[in-house]
């Protein structure tokens, strides 16, 4: 397992490689710089913004720096457009608000997906079933952008219960909405595939044999087939992770919780090139990590399986 | 947005077998009502979006002058003015509007979702068909691209090259195949070995022959199930991009972008711009998984 | 040989007292609760004077600094770190007294050398100031040659004669110079400060300021906290206790919020207007503020289209739009329809006489019909010309709506939305035949907005030319009064329209009652926090 790991990293390295060059370069293809604005600045002051930033550079040469840069000091540069703030500082401020809302949302998410993905499974066709499956469907093809301005309808204006928006430090009342508005979609489609599977499991042989020897229904369905059941929920969890993180954008767009989601669709916006490389690597990197974090602990639920 | 991969992994392992699959699984498909129903009322959304227009009374970009401005007293649904589902904020009329977004949905949804099969299907089928080397390469650089953040990179390159329908389907094209790729060549695998393929190779049938002739029409069943789960996830995909505003262009429009429209103006009184997009958007969608989910089990074996 | 000048003299609006600091009006209880939290549709990009380039910036930094001069209530001058000045008889150097009680937050004194300091940066190739060319704009000495790197930044035209006299040479005469001076790029910076902190030194408890507020908090996306300064000269003026700005990117959520009670100010979205005035009375307010909409013509002999090169395309073009209809039904915010460039409450400025302002949209449409068929275009050869205009829900809505009215008079138009830069860098490549375009007021003069399509100025995206413009132009920079050459500049663009105004903006806001000081009668919208107060109801 450890050489799979080894592996698994050593092939991480020129994924995120690739990811900074396409990107980079994609980047500067795009019609205009971060210093293009409505007033167009007189050439000499543009020429001395790019001399500051380094854009007068060749190509090349800007990008081996920016890698040089990273690899050399962790450091993503400085940011174009917020320029009291570098891109380390940046994310060192939206990364954590943006992990703890996701985080958060991926916990309620995984719980109560299961919960009723299970509990459907187990009243196959009854009314509880078509409910969970009604609700995973609708809360699965409702997009947040929809949701977010009801919620806050709902809970800021009618009923005046939770404020409309802020982090102030991840207080719970802040929480409430974008953990609602991000987790819904993701625990709908958990609740659908543990419902599948564990559907599979409760006709498999080895339930039917749980059964035979008389083993309460409870103890067969938590000891014997919530196990196997949750192993294809599992390779899903790792993108789903990671989607909550860069599916952000709404939350911190109707909520300003002021997270890196928001914070990378401005800066392609703006060309704010560092900033978006830099939030694009982060992502990249998480999301092989949690790629790899899966294939671990699926061996781990699973030992049939071989690196 | 979940396509259960591992359950394609273990549909492609399976070998159908028996004298007329296909037959066995129509009627299993007909046995399940929930697609039955969602096939129906694809059907009927789909004639709607198609020949609907012609019981409209304003096309989706003239703007009812007597009405603008005045969207929230004036513009909600009704027959007298010819504004079935009402009118948007600048006085269009949002049944057809609500029609012709439901067509560009539709319109990337399938064609993402093409492009997704025929590339991922061609990928996967010569990667595992050739094996070897080549496989480990193209597999390879599936497992690397898997990991970029697409959503991302389908921004960027929306940012980056303006935008125009030809760039969403591609980007959303790209985003999309890999997965098939991955199932295809699984699927390929275990077709390889066939007597049909190896007699095939015997006559000196080329490969890339081969592969079009003997190795794709066999992998039909999985592909069509996964596209058509992939339709919905494409149209949910479509939908954030036309949040972000880079959907589009005026005055074409889309289910995403009038839902987008519709939610935003929720505060104001105007329900009916969010809830007649929203109906046809949450109809469209769960026919597609009900068909979906349909057809996956009228071809799994297990079920049988 | 230096003539003395009263403040009040140079500047045009009377003021009778040197307005200072809240004023708080006879009759008017202060409330208890003096804490104002108000919208910014962005985070704020910067909190550095000489780098920020910003609107909400600038609003900021106008509590956290001072500079020579502020604003009042209406938009006149009133003293800040200066409290008058000197004009040399050839009008080129301008002698400032610096009053000697400011401080900065830090308890140093405030002087020339600061200005001196300030200046120099801004115009620094080292520091590489998207605002340089401000210091250009108010044509000090060798600015130019300093951006440019020509010449060293110790040549450019500014000295401390001493502590308190702060003395500025600009290259030639320029009558609005002052009005220029309550641009926040032109705020002094504490040079120890930036020196002892580098990049950093805007982080809260680094920040240096001689303004009537201290940063407290700054969290990019989400909020600035300032609270009063007690080194600032006149802080026993200053009436709220704290001020929250907070960024919330989508205008509907921060009205709901306003709703919900969060917010003390906020932005009214296009068309909601007049049902929150309705429900609303005392708190939906609608002010003019000086900026102007338009829809440029690319008339670049090379770039643009052929079609345009006609004037009387670009009449007919720009009679077809029916600004009524935009301002009465989609904007629905009180905004002017516009038939002119400059916004029409500038400071002075006499609206030339033209013509098809006055007709009725009738009149207009079929003016424009007969001249498109003139030009050889009609139904069965129909101009077909392309718009582009940036990402944002009012812009969609106009641009539609034009699209309806160049159809009635039988013009083809494909919309091209874009994200703002790619708009913007279409415009400055000439690369658009019809692009949506706004220009704001720098300052309370007509120039402010006619420079922009002389032959020389960078930002005549259209490369419209007209020798007599340009002559006209120049004539006003040193006239005793160039109100008479802004009128006849306004009506060389009736003729030649080289675009289609559209209209002039208003301020739209929703805000709390019992609100004060907020300058709302300022055309150019500048407040500043220590004139603000609550009073209680």
């Amino acid at each position: 397992m450890f050489s799979f790991v080894v592996k698994r990293l050593a092939v991480a390295v020129p994924t995120l490689l690739l990811l900074i060059v396409i990107s980079f370069l994609l980047m500067h293809a795009a019609p205009g710089g971060p210093f293009t604005q409505e007033r167009a600045l007189p050439p000499q002051v543009l020429a001395n913004l790019e001399a500051k930033y380094g854009l007068d550079q060749p190509l090349w040469r800007q990008l081996v720096t920016y890698v040089w840069g990273i690899v050399a000091h962790f450091d993503f540069g400085p940011s174009f457009i917020y320029k009291d703030r570098t891109v380390n500082e940046i994310i060192a401020q939206g990364f954590p608000v943006t992990l703890t809302y996701g985080s958060v949302s991926f916990v309620v998410a995984v719980i109560v997906g299961i919960t009723l993905g299970v509990a459907a499974a187990i009243r196959h066709n009854s009314w509880l079933d078509y409910l969970a499956v009604g609700i995973s469907i609708g809360a699965q093809v409702l997009p947040n952008f929809v949701m977010a301005p009801l919620l806050l309808l709902t809970f800021t204006w009618w009923l005046g219960w939770l404020p409309g928006g802020g982090w102030e430090d991840g207080q719970w009342q802040y929480m409430v909405m974008p953990v609602i508005a991000l987790s819904t979609s993701y625990m709908a489609s958990i609740a659908r595939l543990t419902r599948a599977s564990m559907l599979e499991v409760l006709t498999s042989n080895h339930i039917r044999t749980a059964r035979a020897k008389g083993l309460p229904e409870r103890q067969v369905i938590l000891r014997h087939a919530l196990k196997p059941a949750l192993l294809p929920v599992m390779s899903y969890l790792g993108p789903a992770f990671v989607a909550m993180i860069t599916g952000s954008v709404v939350v911190d767009f109707f909520f300003s919780t002021g997270g890196i989601g928001r914070a990378f669709v401005d800066s392609a916006l703006n060309r704010d090139y560092a900033v978006m490389l830099g939030i694009t690597i982060l992502v990249g990197a998480l999301t092989i990590l949690f790629n790899l974090v899966v294939d671990v602990l699926y061996g781990w639920i699973d030992p049939k399986i071989r690196y | 947005m979940a396509i259960d991969v591992r359950a394609m992994d273990r549909l492609a392992e399976g070998e159908v077998k028996g004298r007329s699959p296909w037959a066995d699984a129509r009627r299993r498909f007909f046995r399940n009502k929930a697609a039955v129903a969602g096939m129906v009322t694809l059907l009927l959304i789909t004639a709607l979006a198609l020949f609907g227009d012609a019981l409209a009374q304003w096309s989706n970009e003239e703007i009812d002058f007597t009405v603008m401005g005045q969207a929230a007293q004036l513009g909600q649904p009704s027959i007298a003015n010819g504004h079935y589902f009402g009118t948007d904020d600048l006085g269009r009329d949002l049944y057809s509007r609500t029609l012709q977004g439901t067509r560009i949905s539709l319109m990337v949804g399938i064609v993402g979702s093409l492009i997704a099969v025929v590339v991922g299907t061609l990928y996967g089928a010569v990667s595992g068909y050739v094996g070897g080397r080549t496989d480990q390469i193209m597999m390879r650089i599936v497992d690397i691209l898997l990991a970029v953040p697409f959503m991302f990179v389908v921004i960027l390159l929306l940012v980056m090259f303006g935008r125009s329908l030809f760039m969403l389907f591609f980007g959303i094209g790209l985003m999309s195949w890999l997965n098939m790729a991955r199932i295809v060549r699984g699927q390929t695998l275990s077709l390889k070995h066939k007597e049909y393929v190896e007699a095939a190779q015997a006559t000196g049938v080329p490969t890339f022959t081969i592969i079009l002739r003997h190795v794709v029409p066999n992998l039909v069943g999985i592909v069509a199930v996964y596209a058509t789960l992939l339709v919905p996830e494409m149209i949910l995909i479509e939908s954030f991009i036309s949040f972000l505003g880079l959907g589009v262009q005026e005055p074409l429009t889309s289910l995403g972008a009038l839902i987008s429209e519709g939610a935003r103006t929720i505060y104001y009184g105007t329900t009916w711009q969010l809830l007649w997009p929203l109906a046809f958007f949450i109809a469209t969608l769960f026919s597609f998984f009900f068909v979906g989910d349909g057809l996956r089990d009228a071809l799994d074996p297990k079920d049988r | 040989m230096m003539n003395k000048l009263l403040l009040t003299t140079v500047l045009s609006v009377g003021l009778c007292l040197p307005a200072i600091a809240a004023q708080v009006q006879p009759g008017e209880t202060l409330a208890e609760n003096q804490e104002y939290t108000y919208w910014l549709l962005d985070a704020i990009k910067s909190m550095d004077p000489q780098i920020n380039t910003d609107v909400e910036g600038s609003g900021i930094l106008r509590a956290l600094f001072e500079g020579l001069y502020n604003e009042d209530q209406n938009g006149g001058l009133v003293p800040g770190v200066a409290t008058d000045h000197e004009l040399s008889d050839d009008k080129t150097v301008y002698t400032f007294h610096l009053r000697d009680n400011a401080k900065w937050s830090n308890g140093d004194p405030v002087t020339a050398q600061d200005f001196v300091y300030a200046w120099k940066r801004l115009a620094d190739p080292k520091t590489a100031s998207e605002y340089a060319w401000y210091m250009e704009l108010m044509q000090v000495k060798n600015a130019s040659k300093i951006i440019a790197g020509e010449a060293p930044v110790d040549d450019l035209g500014v000295k401390a004669v001493d502590d308190h006299t702060f003395e500025v040479t600009i290259e030639a005469p320029l009558p609005y110079f002052p009005k220029m001076l309550t641009h926040a790029s032109t705020f002094p910076v504490n040079q120890k400060a930036i020196e002892q902190f580098g990049d950093k030194w805007t982080e809260p408890g680094n920040l240096v300021g001689n303004g009537a507020y201290l940063l407290k908090e700054h969290i990019l996306g989400e909020k600035v906290v300032m609270e009063p300064n007690p080194a600032y000269w006149d802080n026993e003026h200053t009436i709220l206790t704290k001020v929250t700005a907070l960024t919330i990117n989508d205008e509907n959520a921060a009205l709901t919020r306003y709703l919900a009670g969060e917010l003390d100010r906020t932005q009214i979205p296009a068309g909601q207007y007049p049902r929150l005035k309705q429900e609303y009375p005392d708190q939906a307010i609608s002010v003019p503020q000086s900026c102007s909409y338009i829809y440029m013509f690319n008339v670049d002999k090379e770039k643009g289209p052929a079609a345009l090169q006609d004037v009387r395309v670009r009449k007919a073009l720009s009679y077809a739009i029916d600004r009524d209809i935009i301002v009465n039904n989609i904007l629905q915010g009180g905004q002017a329809p516009s038939y002119n460039w400059t916004h029409a409450a500038t400071e002075g400025f006499k609206l030339p006489e033209i013509d098809y302002a006055k007709w009725t949209q009738e009149e207009r449409t079929a003016k424009a019909k007969e001249l498109l068929a003139e030009a050889g275009y009609g139904p069965d050869n129909p101009l077909k010309i392309t718009l582009n205009y940036n990402t944002s829900e009012a812009h969609k809505k106009i641009a539609i709506a034009v699209q309806q009215f160049w159809k009635g008079v039988g013009v083809d138009l494909t919309l091209n939305n874009m994200e703002w830069k790619v708009h913007t860098d279409k415009m400055q490549n000439q690369d658009f035949e019809v692009a949506r375009y706004a220009w704001c007021g720098d300052y309370n003069e007509a120039s402010t907005y006619l420079d922009l399509f002389t032959s020389y100025s960078g930002h005549n995206n259209g490369k419209f030319f007209s020798e007599r413009y340009d002559e006209l132009m120049k004539q006003s920079k040193t006239a005793a009064d160039p109100n008479p050459m802004y009128t006849e500049a306004e009506q060389i663009l009736a003729e030649e329209m080289p675009m289609a105004p559209i209209y002039q903006y208003t301020k739209v806001e929703m805000i709390k009652p019992d609100m004060r000081g907020l300058g709302l009668n300022n055309l150019m919208q500048n407040w500043y926090l220590k004139d603000m107060y609550r009073v209680a109801n």
